[in-house]
């Protein structure tokens, strides 16, 4: 633990040697900026991708058997797509996001030689498997009796989802998806890797050239901690000026 | 539309779950005419709520014909969005939309599917809230509400599509003992206005005072049918007789 115990002298040395020598600190500003970079398209992505998913899934739940009943085209359609998507969700929810991450870099898109759009996507694709069943979570959290209240006024499927039930569901799904954000933002610190340098990494590279094992980490692990605050605080101020509405 | 035309129509009505294991609705035929109350009672469980959400199709039909203003409104091709916009809805549990203030619940319908504009809306609305003792809920949100005024205003919101019908799905059974009175009233008028109405209850006065028919339900049939006072005073059947035996 002697580590642990610097005297202030010692720390402005440490600091010195860490950030300010050689412009180190441009490392961690850099490697900030990236996954910074990287989380806000993958979560962009993710989005996408949630509500694609999370769409099909309900729809066809709520559906299938009116659909079944008429026959068609519509019910081969959804329910294909159905199983697509159930495909999907259990392939990126069943292996780690690290292998995810090296198949997307060095067998999907292995001619790419920036591993940053390749991280944006890998993330991306990954996270959406997670925010589509939030987002279902949420469409089945809301009582059925809103669904048939809306139908039975004469609103079709889509635009109940557009004025009840999608508005109720987002409500109910906020702190998942906060919760969900904060995973991504640090499950980023992976990818190092694949060779990016973003925060996590450049933490280590100063690691490694100044032998400091413990102000370059502390400060990566700080910056993290800082981000996940202010999210979580922005996060806070969302859902209560949200739920003023019904009170 | 003339009194004595047939509203609403149901021919062989069957609605069966787990593959005809259970049977909600074995055989039912039925006639609504307009301007008429007509009144459903019956045990628990004898397919009374099934038969009324059949009507608008809230429940599909294992087999049978629906027939609204005369137009099959079971068959596939037909657009049955367009018929529930005639056919007015009201459940148990109120079902006023909880993201909407108590104005837009009433005004959302009429503005995005009768495209009215917002002040036409909302003119209506007001009207409708002052009918029922409530224009000052209109910026309220459903869960400031007691249960009364939630299914007064449930009422309304469907009042304000002009319906041809309304349903009612056992619209006091959870409220209150003190609630009930203010939804039935409103009810009792609606009904006074001529409105044609189907109502699935176990409120046995109301079925006597305003009711023009009474159903009587049991295993997913109609037992027995007749004028109310008739009805309450000597049922025909046993199957009625140890019913009203036993709620009276």
């Amino acid at each position: 633990m002697n580590h642990l115990l610097l005297d202030v002298g010692n720390f402005s040395e440490q600091f010195k040697l860490n950030f300010i020598d050689d412009e180190r600190w441009k490392w961690i500003v850099q490697g900030l900026l990236v996954t910074l970079e990287i989380t806000a398209v993958a979560l962009v992505i993710g989005i996408a991708i949630g509500i694609v998913v999370s769409a099909v899934r309900s729809s066809y739940d709520k559906n299938k058997e009116t659909m079944k009943a008429r026959g068609g085209v519509g019910y081969a359609l959804l329910s294909g797509a159905n199983s697509v998507c159930r495909l999907y969700l259990t392939i990126i929810r069943g292996t780690p996001t690290v292998v995810q991450l090296l198949i997307f870099y060095f067998i999907i898109f292995s001619g790419w030689r920036n591993g940053v759009p390749v991280a944006m996507i890998s993330f991306g694709i990954n996270s959406g498997a997670y925010v589509a069943e939030i987002f279902r979570s949420g469409i089945m959290s809301v009582d059925e009796g809103q669904f048939e209240a809306s139908r039975s006024l004469g609103f079709g499927y889509l635009s109940t989802m557009r004025y009840v039930v999608v508005p109720q569901a987002f409500k109910a799904v906020l702190p998942a998806l906060g919760n969900e954000f904060i995973v991504l933002l640090k499950e980023t610190s992976i990818a190092g890797y694949v060779g990016i340098m973003d925060l996590t990494k450049a933490g280590d590279l100063i690691r490694g050239r100044t032998f400091s094992k413990l102000m370059p980490l502390i400060a990566v692990a700080l910056i993290y901690l800082t981000l996940v605050m202010v999210l979580t605080w922005a996060l806070g101020l969302l859902e209560r000026r949200l739920r003023k509405n019904e009170r | 539309m003339n009194a004595n035309d047939v509203l609403l129509k149901v021919v062989g009505l069957k609605k069966y779950y787990k593959d005809g294991a259970v049977k909600a609705l074995d055989g039912v035929d039925c006639e609504i005419h307009a301007g008429e109350v007509v009144v459903i009672i019956g045990p628990s469980g004898c397919g009374k709520s099934t038969f009324l959400r059949s009507l608008n199709l809230l429940e599909l039909p294992t087999a049978g014909e629906i027939y609204f203003e005369g137009d099959k409104i079971n068959d596939p091709r037909i657009d049955i969005n367009l018929h529930r916009q005639k056919i007015g809805m009201v459940f148990q549990q109120f079902n006023l939309f909880n993201n909407l203030d108590i104005l837009s619940n009433i005004t959302l319908a009429p503005m995005k599917l009768l495209k009215q504009s917002r002040a036409e809306a909302e003119k209506n609305a007001m009207e409708l809230l002052e009918r029922i003792g409530l224009p000052d809920k209109a910026r309220n949100y459903p869960s400031q509400l007691s249960g009364g005024q939630k299914q007064r205003i449930a009422i309304v919101r469907a009042l304000a599509m002009k319906p041809d019908v309304m349903l009612f799905d056992e619209p006091t059974s959870a409220l209150d003992p003190e609630m009930v009175g203010e939804v039935l009233d409103v009810m009792k008028e609606l009904a006074r206005s001529g409105m044609t109405m189907v109502v699935v209850t176990h409120e046995m006065g109301f079925a006597r005072e305003v009711g023009s028919r009474v159903l009587f339900m049991e295993g997913g049939r109609i037992v027995e049918e007749n004028e109310p006072n008739t009805f309450f005073a000597s049922p025909a059947t046993q199957r009625a007789q140890d019913f009203l035996s036993k709620v009276l």
